[in-house]
């Protein structure tokens, strides 16, 4: 039967072409699950004497969100930030990224600040310890500073009630 | 046709990467050498499918100052390679790795490659050497 | 309302194509010379109506009609003509109408050609032209109409993207698309004669103008791209194995097989099935190219705008086209020559192994370009295969396609004797010679001469093949074929271009300075001085530009000016290098960040014989030119004597 061989090699192409079209090949996964939160020390947003540490994520269950002025998706985002850190009782970190330090605390003021503190990586020090990509981005320690989630791209309502949330309320059950 | 195999086991042997001399004290121009080494190997990871050296886009352009940083401080280029992989993945090695999941991609074009060689090759020798007489008859 | 009569005219256009696609198939099987002479007429007409759409946009574009959403967001009226006519297929709406004009130019030249081609043959083969072009069309219409209007009009257009005007874009896309399509011909032609059951010599015969003329497009559109990333991208890149790159190159070296195997079939009906599938394999590669670049597939630095309709569209053509061939393939393989058994030392048998060989090597980039994609949906892992990946693979088989390419032709047909190729002997001992003491002077990698070796051992083995052939006297020199001297310009242009390759790779130098004005930097005996350093602000960017003096040993050589651009509104920053290309070393300098307090980063290259890759590649595709319109007077005159 070897005259069905090029259809069979075809077909098996076809299927990989097929199943590439449902991917979205700029999407990366999170290879950094599972592993302490880098360590790093940088300034904060507000304070530039104040350093800031991995340490601020060990104790209890953390949400990191990377942000930047510059950011047309944070601007989505933003409400749904505010709205959560509003309503419930959570440790949100913000990461400042490539960003100026005025521009970020203007547009913070603007928009008002969900975070409890925030990290400034002007230079991506941290981003590239983190894999980032493209901001937003969100990440979810554990309560020993452990990766545990990534969220890739805004976070809609839904996504807060559906996925985060339940990650949180289970990892500070642990 | 041994001559062959030998240079195509040539050509297969230096597949890993250059080894870097240890470093004492870095002049600019060797770290920027350095630099654009590991720059062409690592991939953009938002502009894609570009090197980081090669980039325009501002977070290729911090990594690498992150990769300059990291060599001027001492590190050698793996060591630099192998602090990007841990973030990004094997994803930002334009250079997969060998490992289980690329053992097809690295194997297979030189299994082809031999399997063809050796059909061609093989049957040649008993249809021809042991019949040199019958050139009259057309094949 | 130009552009309302050029969408009328493509929508005749697909009913012109579906007719030719029926039509002439229904006469075939009725056995009717007028339903089978229809495919010709509507070629014809389906050309002109395609033809006539495309000008219609030329007109919009060159007019400055910004109410079409095509030209209001690819064209701007500050454009140079030129650029205003490029900005056409500068785009996937234009480019895919542009690659079915082509579809169209060479249905319409196949229907008129003077082939004396059985009627049944030409008729099925038009058929299958007709239904692609029902597809592209279709596809189009549907998913990527270029004459959509916009509302309300904007006051001026929005392609003014700087990067994007250069001669080399312009001309670089149709010469590639006319290889593309070019295939078109020789695919069709393998489905009519599995219809017919009829794959012979004659059928090679008839098959080879059409594959040798998409080979030489592809082969000069394919320079004509890595000439214009070299110059335009400024980082010493002529290949850098972009998955764009890698799709148009798998046509490319299908074809090259393509154009060697129809030789052993023209000799003595060999090789039918390999054929068949190679002509099929290699516009399906063709497509495979434009679904990539369409659909964001895979990512890259060249995809146009994705969007999802057009990949689903694309893939249901390839599926159609290459599925409906293999499948028609595995039906009728039967009817086909059963493959003879065939001397291994002949030059039939250096044929099937250069088939062979790259066969392996397309497999090769296949495979790279495409596993990410397969690992992925096979074991959700991600990976990216660079460039590293294709160069450690494809130069080992390059080697060896070398090695019996240089041998192959000194064969004879059918049986030949290792004695043949005792010529080589005295060249292979004195380049075995040569690369071993240069590397042991000059202590390179053992590959820099080694690869100077090969090439030169091909450029030999090429001149003793024609000087045997020859009896090394003029007046049998010029008696040759003009397709033997194809061959000859055409392997002399494989060998050139490895020359290139190897030099550039092995001997190339980068110097990376931080200079002051009038700080030197030196690279492989040339001075690079920094002059003058300027910063200012034209139209849409802010620049930094800098001469950059170049001397040798004191002497001028040349004053190259680079600069690097800053876009406020893209927040893109790009750099012009500036070149001096000569035939033997080509130098190049680029600036970088700096002020001149710090001095400015200065990169200053040294790249010998690069320009050889452009030159052998460029000797290829006219080896391919010359064959084939040599080949077509020959076939002429013979007529004309019977």
């Amino acid at each position: 039967m070897r005259r069905f061989i090029p259809i069979i090699i075809f077909a098996i192409i076809g299927l990989a072409f097929a199943f590439g079209l449902t991917r979205d090949p700029r999407k990366l996964d999170a290879v950094l699950i599972q592993t302490p939160f880098p360590q790093f020390s940088l300034q904060s947003l507000e304070d530039p004497s104040a350093r800031m540490t991995e340490q601020t994520l060990q104790g209890q269950v953390s949400m990191i969100n990377i942000f930047g002025s510059w950011c047309v998706a944070c601007n989505v985002e933003h409400p749904v930030l505010m709205d959560i850190a509003a309503r419930e009782d959570i440790k949100l970190i913000g990461m400042n990224w490539r960003d100026e330090r005025a521009q970020g605390q203007v547009w913070l003021a603007k928009h008002g600040n969900p975070y409890t503190e925030i990290i400034f990586d002007p230079e991506s020090l941290l981003a590239v310890k983190l894999g980032v990509v493209g901001a937003p981005e969100t990440f979810i320690t554990d309560k020993t500073g452990i990766i545990r989630y990534k969220h890739i791209g805004p976070i809609s309502p839904e996504d807060w009630t559906q996925t985060l949330k339940p990650v949180i309320l289970e990892l500070r059950a642990e | 046709m041994r001559g062959i195999f030998i240079i195509l086991a040539l050509m297969l042997a230096p597949l890993c990467w250059a080894q870097t001399p240890p470093n004492d004290a870095l002049t600019f121009e060797q770290i920027e050498v350095r630099a654009r080494n590991v720059g062409r190997a690592l991939r953009c990871v938002v502009c894609q499918n570009q090197s980081i050296d090669e980039s325009d886009a501002p977070l290729a352009a911090d990594m690498r100052k992150i990769v300059r940083a990291r060599l001027a401080s001492g590190e050698t280029e793996a060591q630099v390679m192998d602090y990007m992989r841990q973030s990004y993945g094997d994803y930002v090695l334009l250079k997969p790795p060998i490992q289980a999941n690329t053992a097809v991609l690295w194997g297979l074009p030189f299994l082809i490659l031999l399997i063809g060689l050796f059909w061609f090759f093989k049957p040649a020798k008993t249809a021809q050497s042991k019949t040199p007489h019958n050139n009259g008859t057309a094949s | 309302m130009i552009a309302e009569i050029g969408h009328f005219a493509l929508i005749l256009a697909l009913f012109v194509a579906m007719s030719q696609a029926v039509i002439p198939a229904i006469g075939t099987r009725k056995d009717s010379p007028v339903l089978m002479n229809f495919g010709r007429r509507a070629a014809v007409v389906q050309c002109a109506l395609l033809g006539f759409a495309f000008f219609t946009l030329t007109l919009v574009f060159v007019g400055s009609d910004f109410s079409v959403k095509l030209a209001a967001s690819h064209s701007h009226s500050a454009k140079p003509l030129l650029y205003k006519i490029s900005g056409v297929w500068g785009n996937h709406e234009g480019s895919i109408l542009l690659w079915t004009v082509m579809i169209g130019i060479y249905s319409a030249v196949f229907a008129c050609s003077k082939q004396d081609l059985p009627d049944k043959l030409r008729a099925l083969t038009l058929a299958c032209q007709g239904g692609l072009s029902t597809g592209f069309i279709a596809f189009i219409l549907f998913t990527s109409n270029p004459f959509e209007r916009l509302f309300p009009t904007p006051i001026d257009g929005n392609g003014l993207n700087p990067v994007l005007q250069d001669p080399g874009l312009a001309i670089h896309p149709p010469m590639l698309y006319l290889g593309y399509v070019g295939f078109s011909i020789a695919f069709s032609m393998a489905v009519a004669a599995l219809i017919l059951g009829k794959v012979d010599k004659d059928w090679a015969k008839w098959l080879r103008p059409w594959t040798m003329a998409a080979w030489s497009f592809l082969t000069l559109g394919i320079m004509l791209g890595s000439l214009w990333a070299y110059y335009e991208l400024g980082w010493g890149g002529w290949w850098v194995w972009d998955p764009v790159e890698n799709v148009s190159f798998m046509p490319w070296l299908l074809g090259t097989a393509l154009i060697h195997s129809i030789m052993v079939l023209d000799r003595k009906t060999n090789l039918a099935h390999w054929t068949v599938l190679l002509a099929i394999s290699t516009f399906s590669m063709s497509l495979i190219g434009t679904f990539v670049v369409r659909s964001g597939i895979l990512v890259s630095v060249h995809a146009f705008a994705v969007d999802p309709a057009r990949g689903v569209f694309i893939l249901a053509l390839l599926v159609a086209a290459t599925g409906g061939a293999l499948t028609l393939y595995a039906l009728r393989a039967k009817t086909l020559f059963v493959p003879a058994e065939f001397e291994r030392i002949s030059k039939d048998g250096g044929l099937v192994l250069n088939n062979m060989l790259l066969a392996t090597a397309t497999f090769t980039v296949f495979l790279g370009t495409f596993y990410p994609l397969f690992i992925d949906a096979v074991k959700g892992s991600q990976i990216s295969v660079g460039a590293p990946y294709f160069e450690a693979t494809f130069a080992p088989i390059m080697t060896v396609l070398i090695i019996f390419m240089g041998a192959a032709p000194l064969l004879k047909w059918r049986k030949s004797n290792l004695s043949d190729l005792k010529v080589l002997r005295p060249s292979l001992i004195l380049i075995t010679l040569g690369i071993v003491t240069a590397t042991v002077i000059f202590k390179t990698h053992i590959f820099a001469f080694t690869g100077l070796g090969l090439a030169l051992y091909l450029a030999l083995s090429s001149i003793i093949a024609i000087g045997r052939r020859t009896q090394w006297t003029a007046k049998l020199l010029a008696k040759q074929s003009v397709r033997y001297w194809g061959f000859f310009i055409a392997h002399m242009g494989v060998a050139i271009l490895t020359t290139g390759v190897v030099s550039m790779s092995s001997w190339s130098h980068e110097a990376i300075g931080r200079l002051k004005p009038g700080d030197t930097l030196t690279n492989s005996g040339y001075e690079f001085t920094l002059q003058n350093p300027s910063t200012g602000r034209r139209e849409n960017y802010e620049y930094l530009g800098a001469n950059i003096r170049v001397t040798r040993a004191g002497k001028p050589v040349k004053t190259l000016y680079t600069e690097q651009r800053f876009y406020p509104v893209r927040d893109m920053v790009t750099t012009e290098a500036g070149f001096d290309f000569t035939p033997a070393v080509t130098i190049f300098a680029a600036i970088g960040e700096g002020n001149n307090d710090d001095g400015y980063i200065i990169r200053a290259n040294y790249q010998p014989l690069v320009t050889w890759i452009w030159f052998g590649a460029f000797l290829m595709s006219m080896a391919g030119f010359i064959s084939l319109f040599g080949g077509i007077k020959t076939a002429d005159r013979q007529k004309g004597r019977a």
